[in-house]
């Protein structure tokens, strides 16, 4: 089964209000004059190459694009993309992304972070930035360590991890960026990998198209501290039978020929031989369910070997977004109110001294 | 019976209650009547930080002080003329304020055993001797309420509620208080519930019947109209000033206003009161946290917006690292620090001066941030216009300095021409020919352009890292890092080109000592100087509006003295930068008690001071 069949509708409603542009784009256009200075081989050479072929798709005006990014490897993003771009602190691009959206509903707005700076440092921003839903597309390349500070282990790292600061093993157990996103009321989840263009291209592509705060988790190589993290899911051998693409509103049967499918079993789901049970127990995905469950039951199905990682979009919902609640609730009391700064200043008790009386 | 009415030219009155006895609106509520009456006043609010401390104790005691006069005034007043006790905890916790003589108002129904074995009175003081170097009026003001409140159909514990009511309407009655403001402000504030608003009408209009029949009050007050400028005033307090000024400012240069902000006392009522005005298109947004306030600010400032965050001094310690970034954008956004007790949590609802060395050097690196102080509640109207103007400018963050006391306080306000606020430009960037260089600086301010999103030809790429000269692109060369450090001070150290020259307030013209100040001690030092000049000794009086940069004669006026004298409420933050720029042997007098200077104990310190002084 192809990876690249991951479809959602894409009407752009969430790209609604911001400009288009009159001339037909090429990835090129994206391209900024900048050396690109991460390490030779690395994943986010990839996903950097998907994100300028695909967003010439949109046709949006560049200037109304912007990227922002907080402190890590993959957080040097913005210096490579010809919009607009701001590379700020460890941890705060969503809030930071927050205030501009919210302000600015002509632009489009996105988020380039990582597993360290979104879910260590930054996890504070980021569940609130899903849960408040402002007009966001959040990248997280997951790469399962800390690569710019040069290879401790983070909170996407599998427990017992020998690195540099965990010599005997890490203690702590990972966080589940899916999960975690899902936890946090995110209208919009999706998971993808580095390593196929076609896919990744998909679930940016309905990225780009929810309103609202979407989180794409990437799994991303790290070559230097983390190298073949994700093998197990890109390994001809072992992907057919790990790898588990979402396709909304279709059964989830996967491996050569659909050999493997994921059904219920006391209330959890797991995976069994599709040939071992009857075709309707199969689970059919449904990522537009308002209630989470099913995306959550999914998002936990894989072990900490990463066997039977399910990638695709998870959940896709419609939930008004904050900043065209407080776009309304400004053009309401605009409409409503009255802006007279005299009136304002004035208040509602004033007394007058005459000229007459002065001093 | 005919009731002798007594002149006076000014009054302080304390209002001590409960934290649950509405002193706080009653107080208030006074204020306004005595603000439209004309009289000037001065306002001291002072109360706990929890919310509802336990009922009858010591720690839960919450006051309101106002000093009104019919002459202008400039400090909410030393020691209470009159103290409303509305139980025994309020009279112990306030009567050490009580000279001897003056007047006390005391509930007498709330003088049980249980509520005196509460703060330690081992017998009832309204019946032994303790008060008698005090002329004590008992009033039985919860069972008066009730015995008012009885058609109301309010239980009785509802109608004991209105006692602040009660109370209100015999001072106001004792002051000659007009009533219209408090009347309508009583039916607003309960329009959804008319038996209350019928209940607190009927209350304050029996503490005000109450005060004309009977014979324990044989005396009422009149306090004429101070003689003020020309104009038309309101009462206002500081936070409510400076939202106005916030609001003027983002009409002045038409830029939406953006605030990003974390709940903080004192902080907060900024907050509540910019969500209020989105028909100015004020845009308002409750972050997750204090980082995230400003962070939010930064990447609206970013977009083109007037941007905003307020917080306190433990909430200024989080947002360093997003101020650092906001030096290193060189974007124009305002940080409010409306400064309490420290250190760490300290005294929330307490005022102090101690956060100018934060806001002087809290960052890494070499950071420097412009400061402006506010002066009075109505000045952080003015303040915050000139907080934007230096961030417009100079295209830097700017902190506005202002504290607890005159958050809330309040004093008459003279509302400003609008067509005479100062004029305020963005001048965002505009594509040319050229290639767009995000770090060309304006020759004269070395402001960069603010290049907005939504503008073609001026993607641009911008961030923390040390940026080259002109190009904005990453650089680590030394030359260029030591050139950009250079830059940042030379463009916050130019902003003092823009100060005008400073206004020292010396009548003699003789004055060989200099009282300098910032902030919120401006009224009492203003006071103090008065006094010691009436005393014989002439001093100058020189307020601070500028804090970094210093405006450019400071240092020649200062020189120019025999003596600087530099009272702060912190361990002398504003003299030790002063020491180390001019090498003046600033004189400190320091308090860092959680309360506003005293007139009178600061008369006393500048007096002795003076003592030791040729004048
Ligand atoms: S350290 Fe790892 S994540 Fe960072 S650039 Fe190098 S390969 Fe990529």
């Amino acid at each position: 089964m192809s990876l690249d069949s991951v479809s959602l509708d894409v009407d752009l409603r969430a790209l609604a209000g911001v400009p288009k542009t009159e001339v037909a784009q090429k990835a090129k256009d994206f391209k900024t004059d900048q050396e690109v200075r991460w390490c030779p081989g690395c994943g986010d050479y990839v996903i950097l190459a998907a994100v300028q072929g695909f967003l010439p798709e949109l046709g949006l005006r560049r200037e109304n694009i912007v990227f922002v990014s907080g402190i890590g490897c993959s957080s040097r993003f913005p210096y490579y993309m010809n919009t607009f771009g701001l590379h700020s602190i460890h941890g705060r691009a969503p809030a930071i992304a927050s205030g501009l959206a919210a302000s600015r509903p002509d632009l489009s707005v996105w988020v380039v972070t990582g597993d360290g700076d979104a879910l260590s440092i930054g996890g504070n921003h980021l569940i609130h930035a899903l849960r408040r839903n402002v007009n966001l597309t959040i990248l997280l390349f997951n790469n399962r360590i800390y690569g710019l500070t040069k290879g401790q282990y983070s909170p996407t790292s599998e427990i017992g991890k020998i690195t540099k600061s965990t010599p005997m093993g890490s203690l702590d157990f990972p966080f589940n960026p899916v999960s975690v996103a899902l936890g946090a009321e995110a209208t919009f989840v999706a998971r993808t990998i580095d390593s196929d263009r076609a896919h990744l291209t998909s679930v940016l592509r309905a990225a780009a198209a929810h309103e609202g705060t979407a989180l794409v988790e990437i799994y991303q190589n790290c070559n230097i501290f983390n190298d073949g993290a994700f093998d197990s899911l890109k390994d001809p051998e072992t992907r057919g039978q790990w790898l588990i693409p979402l396709e909304h509103d279709a059964p989830i049967r996967f491996g050569a020929d659909g050999s493997l499918c994921v059904v219920r079993r006391d209330g959890d789901l797991c995976v069994v031989r599709t040939d071992s049970v009857d075709a309707a127990e199969v689970v059919v995905h449904d990522a537009e369910a308002d209630n989470p469950s099913l995306a959550f039951a999914l998002s936990r199905l894989p072990g900490q070997d990463l066997r039977y990682t399910p990638v695709g979009v998870f959940r896709s919902v419609r939930r008004p977004t904050y900043d065209r609640l407080m776009a309304d609730q400004i053009a309401q009391a605009e409409l409503t109110g009255d802006a007279d700064l005299g009136a304002l200043l004035r208040g509602q008790d004033t007394w007058t001294v005459p000229a007459t009386a002065s001093a | 019976m005919a009731k002798q009415v007594q002149q006076l030219d000014r009054v302080v009155i304390r209002f001590a209650g409960d934290s649950g006895d509405g002193m706080q609106l009653a107080g208030d509520q006074f204020t306004s009547e005595t603000a439209v009456f004309g009289n000037d006043l001065s306002t001291l609010p002072n109360f706990p930080a929890e919310i509802r401390a336990p009922a009858g104790t010591l720690p839960g005691v919450s006051s309101f002080q106002l000093h009104f006069a019919d002459h202008e005034i400039t400090t909410p007043g030393d020691a209470p003329d009159v103290l409303v006790a509305m139980n025994p905890a309020a009279l112990k916790a306030n009567l050490p304020d009580l000279p001897a003589g003056r007047d006390i108002i005391v509930n007498s129904d709330e003088f049980s055993a249980r509520n005196l074995a509460k703060v330690g009175y081992a017998s009832n003081p309204l019946d032994n001797d303790a008060l008698d170097s005090w002329r004590v009026h008992k009033v039985a003001l919860t069972s008066m309420t009730i015995e008012a409140l009885k058609d109301t159909g309010l239980g009785k514990k509802e109608a004991a509620r209105a006692k602040n009511m009660f109370a209100l309407g015999l001072l106001s009655w004792m002051y000659h208080r007009p009533t219209d403001g408090t009347l309508r402000f009583l039916e607003k504030k309960f329009a959804k519930l008319p038996q209350v608003a019928a209940a607190n009408v009927a209350a304050f209009r029996a503490g005000w019947n109450y005060g004309e029949t009977t014979e324990s009050f044989g005396v009422s007050y009149e306090i004429k109209p101070a003689v003020m400028k020309p104009g038309v005033y309101r009462n206002i307090s500081g936070n409510l000033a400076l939202s106005y000024g916030l609001i003027a400012a983002s009409r002045r240069s038409g830029l939406p206003l953006f605030l990003g902000a974390y709940p903080i006392t004192p902080a907060s009522d900024i907050l509540h009161e910019l969500s209020k005005h989105k028909a100015f298109g004020v845009r308002t947004f409750q972050a997750e946290d204090e980082i995230a306030g400003i962070g939010a600010a930064l990447g609206a400032a970013f977009g083109g917006a007037l941007a905003v965050t307020t917080t306190s001094g433990p909430g200024l310690a989080l947002k360093s690292e997003t101020i650092g970034l906001a030096v290193s954008l060189e974007l124009p956004l305002v940080i409010c620090d409306i400064q309490r007790g420290g250190p760490s949590t300290g005294l929330p609802t307490k005022t102090e001066q101690t956060d100018l060395l934060q806001a002087m050097f809290g960052r890494n690196g070499e950071a420097p941030v412009p400061i402006v102080a506010a002066q009075s509640p109505g000045d952080c109207f003015d303040a915050a216009i000139e907080a934007v103007r230096i961030a417009l400018t100079y295209r830097t963050p700017v902190f506005l300095l202002s504290d607890g006391y005159l958050a809330n306080g309040s004093e008459p306000w003279s509302i400003p021409d609008l067509d005479r606020l100062p004029q305020l430009t963005a001048d965002f960037a505009v594509a040319t020919d050229e290639p767009f260089l995000p770090y060309e600086r304006d020759p004269e301010t070395l402001a960069r352009p603010w290049a907005v999103p939504g503008t073609a030809g001026l993607e641009h790429r911008i961030g923390g890292l040390e940026k080259a000269d002109k190009t904005g692109e990453i650089s680590y060369d030394p030359a260029n890092h030591a050139l950009m450090v250079g830059l940042r001070q030379s463009k916050v150290d130019r902003i003092a080109q823009s100060i005008p020259p400073l206004q020292v307030d010396d009548p003699s013209g003789v004055a060989r000592v200099v009282v300098l100040g910032w902030g919120s001690t401006h009224g009492v030092i203003d006071a103090a100087c008065h006094r010691v000049r009436r005393r014989g000794i002439p001093v100058a009086q020189l307020h601070l509006r500028h804090l970094n940069p210093f405006p450019a004669d400071l240092g020649g006026l200062l020189r120019s003295y025999d003596r600087v004298v530099l009272p702060e409420l912190n361990l002398g933050q504003l003299a030790l930068l002063l020491r180390a720029r001019y090498l003046v042997d600033v004189i400190g007098i320091n308090q860092v008690s959680g309360m506003p200077f005293r007139a009178a104990d600061l008369e006393d310190s500048l007096w002795d001071i003076l003592q030791g002084v040729d004048t």
